[in-house]
């Protein structure tokens, strides 16, 4: 290869990743070295590098923070992001319009009129599949990416930030860097054999109220003064510490003591007080737990921590009574996620916070109307609907389709296409080996697994 | 407070005499952790253990009295004592008063939830994720490890009642043994036998052929379901063909029977199920991995340690600390006819298991570790620790659990170390680390304190609340104590009693008492503060 046929390539590389490629980069992507690069033909070099060009190899991280909002029960994705007005009642029910949103030809359910003034800054995928219908299997899927059969419990990957973008990684919040509102899901470990050094930092009561009290950083009617007194006298009564203060227990849990006060009595708890933001902006979040949720989690991202995830507080296992749950949840969805989307990217947070939202699967697109169900619908994992914004992912998008709700037509996206691409826009990588206490062979995702399905990552929003 | 451990004493004498190691020394202990008196008589156990501490230069000293009771009812029945039963203990003048107080609890129906407890988890007796055994099967599976315990089932027809099981997941406890495995092929199956009952780790086997040859004896092993909802028969099916769990053609079927000892099977009798072969093999005496690996656990739970460390790695080049003494346990277990309460009363009655935790900072101090030098600090066990609070409070947890259906509802008042099933959602025992029962590792349960935790009980509004809305403190915290000096003391040895199970030194008293009488907080708070303190206390949180 001449030098200028090599220019020529730099710059067309360059092109593909979005910034400068050098003659050292080109190099690393010649699986030869230097003197294969002089030998190598220049479009089997191209197709070599173009291949690693995706975007986990060399894509600069665009995320530094993660919203998560987790439907439990799994959401219906007819009656929402995946309206399909011409399939008649049978399918859609009660609720049967789909309303334009400020992207044109981008449609979505009737109850969501507030996210469809934001459709310009999120996506929808409405081809993700998995086919599981259970409840915590499907749910491992979706936080993993891995197949619930086996023999290891791994992290989800909220866990997983906690363990790479947290503080091993540099981060230096006294908040955990994994913080879960409010409730865990607890329906499965979700460190897994990471431990318990990763585990979500869940913060119990409700935004909502007059008070956030954060169960262990905000305590209910005790001044700082009381603190500070109490601190002192558990020094003074604390006897067997002070008998043998070298113990490594002991030593172990005076740090974690010492960690502990500084979020009490410091003011890093300022974080969780949202009678510092303006009324007016609670209000657009709406005055309801998950509303004020969104609020707290955008604080929190604000101040560095890396994964957030907010279990909606609420079930969405409508087998029953489901119209009625949906129009009571759905317009405090979208009121909080609208709002959410808005704020971060008025602040010019969006760019650097991914927010991803969906069930562990969706809904029998067939309304049940046979007793007990009376108009129910049924776990549904073969297609429903995720909700991306943020962070590198493009907004006003729609990534593949279904047919009626039963079946992905075009597109379909699996868990590690969609957990793969989160990672790869917080810059880590997926072929990562986990830090397996026994040391098992155990990458952050692995597409060759027995049974695993990919169909690529998701670069047609990024 | 200043005190220094007669350990620590003794180390320093050591340096510069020999003769200074004689444990008769007449010195009285520094603190209210230990005690001088020679209260337990000298056991084999003792012998074994002290030749090799000798060695090091350690002549350990015994916990006092009370450390010992609260020591001993956590460790056997996984409860506090009262404050009653506290006061009771350290009164009581009889010579032998540790030994009768380990009988007697021994015999509490405590016993059987707290040893079901720890059998769970190695069990792996969850409805849920990873293992899946679905609540009804789980209750039925922690039911009858609960009914072994307190009716003190041998071990060997323990051991053989779980791997010859057959029959509904709901109606026979032990056949759960073989659902809760995540993956069901033989070779899962006999990694998680090897993984329980010969304490082995088949990841570290060297030789390839041990874990198909065993295996096959799993091989016929079969699951069908009935007609009721997530029921499952487990069965004997003799003409059952197994593929390669590689999954791998060609199809194979298990053909060549070989024990881990090596041991070829040539012809299995047609009517013999072969796990019934293999459990036969296993539950003799002349088999060194039975017993050793039940004696080392059994050790292990009581002293922090296995005798060979950790207790589910045992391999040849991971050596027993002390082999005499792990040889002398295993020839008393079969003594005793594999009687799980004789071997642990033999282990709590010596002096060994009652000495003190105070150990000085010294280079030596891993060996001394190892050698069980002394009583090693652990955090309680998640379920323990939640128990305690609401024991000294007197209020309680609510569990459930609401996924899957049947929703689960666990009547109140129930311990957490009760508990039938690992997935019963509740977010102290996991925030406090119990165990994932996904493998059946002893390493899964974690009882290491991290901040999280430390801000939990420090701060939470779910302990604050049990202390301020207890009526048993309120009760107590009757009568003008500030002025009253008599009832300051009734009410702070109670405190100390139901939290401590001691009195306050001196000291204690004095900082109470100042912190009562002006303090950062009003009227009962100031009690409230003291109870909150101690039960953050290390010597609380600690098993010690």
């Amino acid at each position: 290869m001449n030098k200028h046929s090599e220019q020529r390539l730099l710059e067309k590389l360059a092109a593909m990743r979005g910034q400068p490629f050098s003659r050292r980069d080109l190099l690393r992507y010649s699986l030869t070295g230097a003197a294969g690069l002089m030998l190598a033909d220049k479009f089997s070099l191209y197709a070599l590098a173009a291949e690693e060009l995706s975007p986990k190899t060399l894509r600069k991280p665009t995320a530094k923070s993660v919203i998560q909002v987790f439907l439990w029960g799994g959401m219906s994705h007819i009656d929402t992001w995946d309206p399909k007005p011409e399939a008649g009642s049978e399918y859609m029910g009660q609720l049967a319009t789909a309303i334009p949103t400020n992207v044109t030809g981008f449609r979505i359910g009737e109850l969501f009129p507030e996210l469809a003034k934001q459709a310009d800054k999120f996506s929808l995928i409405r081809s993700m599949t998995h086919r599981n219908n259970g409840h915590e299997t499907a749910a491992y899927l979706m936080q993993t990416g891995h197949l619930p059969g086996e023999r290891l419990a791994y992290p989800c990957i909220g866990a997983v930030f906690a363990h790479y973008k947290g503080y091993q990684a540099g981060y230096k919040g006294l908040i955990p860097p994994y913080v879960v509102l409010t409730q865990p899901q607890g329906r499965f470990s979700e460190a897994g054999f990471l431990g318990a050094k990763v585990k979500p930092f869940a913060t119990g009561g409700d935004p909502n109220a007059s008070r956030f009290e954060v169960e262990g950083v905000v305590a209910k009617g005790i001044t700082d003064e009381r603190q500070k007194a109490r601190r002192t006298l558990l020094g003074d009564l604390n006897t067997l510490r002070s008998t043998m203060p070298e113990d490594s227990q002991m030593a172990l849990s005076k740090d974690a003591e010492e960690q502990a006060y500084s979020l009490i009595l410091g003011k890093g708890k300022d974080v969780f007080d949202l009678s510092l933001e303006k009324p007016e902006l609670r209000d657009r979040y709406g005055r309801h737990t998950f509303g004020q949720d969104c609020l707290v989690a955008r604080r929190l991202v604000e101040s560095g921590v890396p994964y957030v995830t907010i279990n909606y507080p609420g079930g969405w296992d409508t087998h029953s009574n489901h119209f009625a749950t949906m129009r009571r949840q759905c317009p405090q969805l979208d009121r909080g996620l609208a709002a959410l989307l808005q704020d971060l990217s008025e602040r010019g947070l969006l760019e650097s916070t991914i927010v991803w939202c969906c069930g562990e699967f969706g809904r029998s697109p067939k309304v049940d109307w046979q007793p007990p169900w009376n108009g129910g619908r049924n776990h549904y994992g073969n297609v429903f609907s995720v909700l991306v914004a943020g962070g590198g992912f493009k907004g006003g998008c729609v990534v593949g389709s279904s047919d009626k709700g039963e079946e992905v037509k075009d597109r379909p996206v699996y868990p590690i296409d969609l957990l793969g691409t989160i990672y790869d826009l917080a810059g880590i990588d997926t072929q990562t080996k986990l830090p397996h206490p026994e040391g098992f062979d155990a990458p952050i995702l692995n597409p060759n697994e027995k049974g695993a399905k990919t169909a690529g990552r998701l670069t047609e929003i990024i | 407070m200043k005190a220094y451990s007669l350990l620590a004493i003794l180390l320093s004498l050591a340096a510069t005499s020999k003769a200074a190691i004689d444990s008769s020394l007449p010195v009285a202990p520094t603190n209210i952790f230990e005690t001088a008196v020679s209260v337990t008589p000298e056991t084999k156990i003792d012998t074994l253990v002290n030749g090799q501490l000798k060695k090091l230069g350690v002549a350990p000293m015994l916990c006092s009295d009370e450390v010992f009771v609260r020591r001993i009812y956590l460790d056997v029945i996984g409860t506090l004592p009262s404050a009653d039963e506290a006061r009771t203990f350290l009164r009581d003048e009889r010579l032998e008063k540790r030994r009768l107080l380990i009988d007697q609890l021994l015999a509490r129906p405590e016993f059987a939830d707290y040893w079901a407890m720890k059998w769970c988890d190695i069990l792996r007796v969850k409805a849920e994720f990873p293992v899946n055994l679905w609540p009804n099967a789980a209750q039925a599976y922690h039911h009858w490890i609960k009914v072994s315990l307190r009716e003190n089932m041998p071990y060997d027809q323990f051991v053989r009642e779980l791997l010859t099981a057959n029959g509904s997941n709901f109606r026979v406890g032990p056949v759960n043994f073989y659902r809760a495995v995540q993956n069901k092929t033989p070779e899962g199956i006999a990694a998680a036998v090897a993984l329980t009952f010969m304490g082995t780790r088949v990841e570290a086997w060297t030789d390839k052929d041990q874990l198909p040859g065993m295996a096959a004896f799993f091989s016929q092993l079969s699951y069908k379901p009935t007609r009721e909802w997530k029921e499952e028969i487990v069965y004997w099916d003799p003409n059952k063909e197994v593929q390669d769990a590689t999954n791998a053609p060609p199809v194979r079927l298990y053909t060549t029977f070989r024990l881990p000892d090596g041991k070829r099977i040539k012809k299995i009798p047609e009517d013999k199920d072969p796990r019934e072969l293999f459990a036969d093999w296993l539950i003799t005496e002349k088999n060194p991995w039975f017993t050793m690996v039940l004696v080392n656990r059994q050790w292990g739970w009581l002293l922090g340690r296995g005798i060979i460390h950790e207790v589910d790695d045992i391999r040849p080049d991971n050596p027993p600390s002390n082999p005499k003494l792990l040889a002398y346990l295993q020839k008393e277990f079969v003594n005793s006819r594999y009687d799980m309460k004789e071997l642990m009363r033999l282990i709590l009655n010596s002096r060994t298991y009652q000495t003190s935790s105070i150990v000085p900072r010294c280079a030596q101090l891993e060996k001394i570790e190892a050698n069980f030098g002394f009583y090693p600090l652990r955090r309680l066990d998640a379920e323990v620790l939640i128990d305690a609070i609401n024991r000294v409070t007197d209020t309680s947890d609510l569990y459930t659990s609401a996924i899957p259906e049947p929703f689960t509802f666990i009547p109140e008042n129930t311990p957490a170390i009760a508990l039938p099933d690992g997935s019963i959602t509740s977010s102290f025992l996991e925030l406090f680390g119990r165990s994932a029962r996904a493998t059946g590792q002893a390493t899964e349960r974690v009882n290491k304190i991290s901040p999280t935790q430390k801000m939990h009980l420090l701060n939470s509004g779910h302990i604050q609340r049990k202390i301020t809305t207890s009526p048993k403190i309120k009760k107590l915290l009757t009568g003008n104590a500030k002025k009253d000096t008599e009832r300051f003391s009734e009410i702070l040895d109670e405190i100390y009693l139901m939290t401590l199970s001691r009195y306050p030194t001196p000291e204690e008293r004095e900082t109470t008492r100042a912190y009562v009488k002006k303090g950062g907080a009003k009227g009962s708070d100031v009690w409230y503060d003291v109870i909150w303190a101690l039960i953050n206390s290390d010597e609380f949180l600690f098993r010690h």
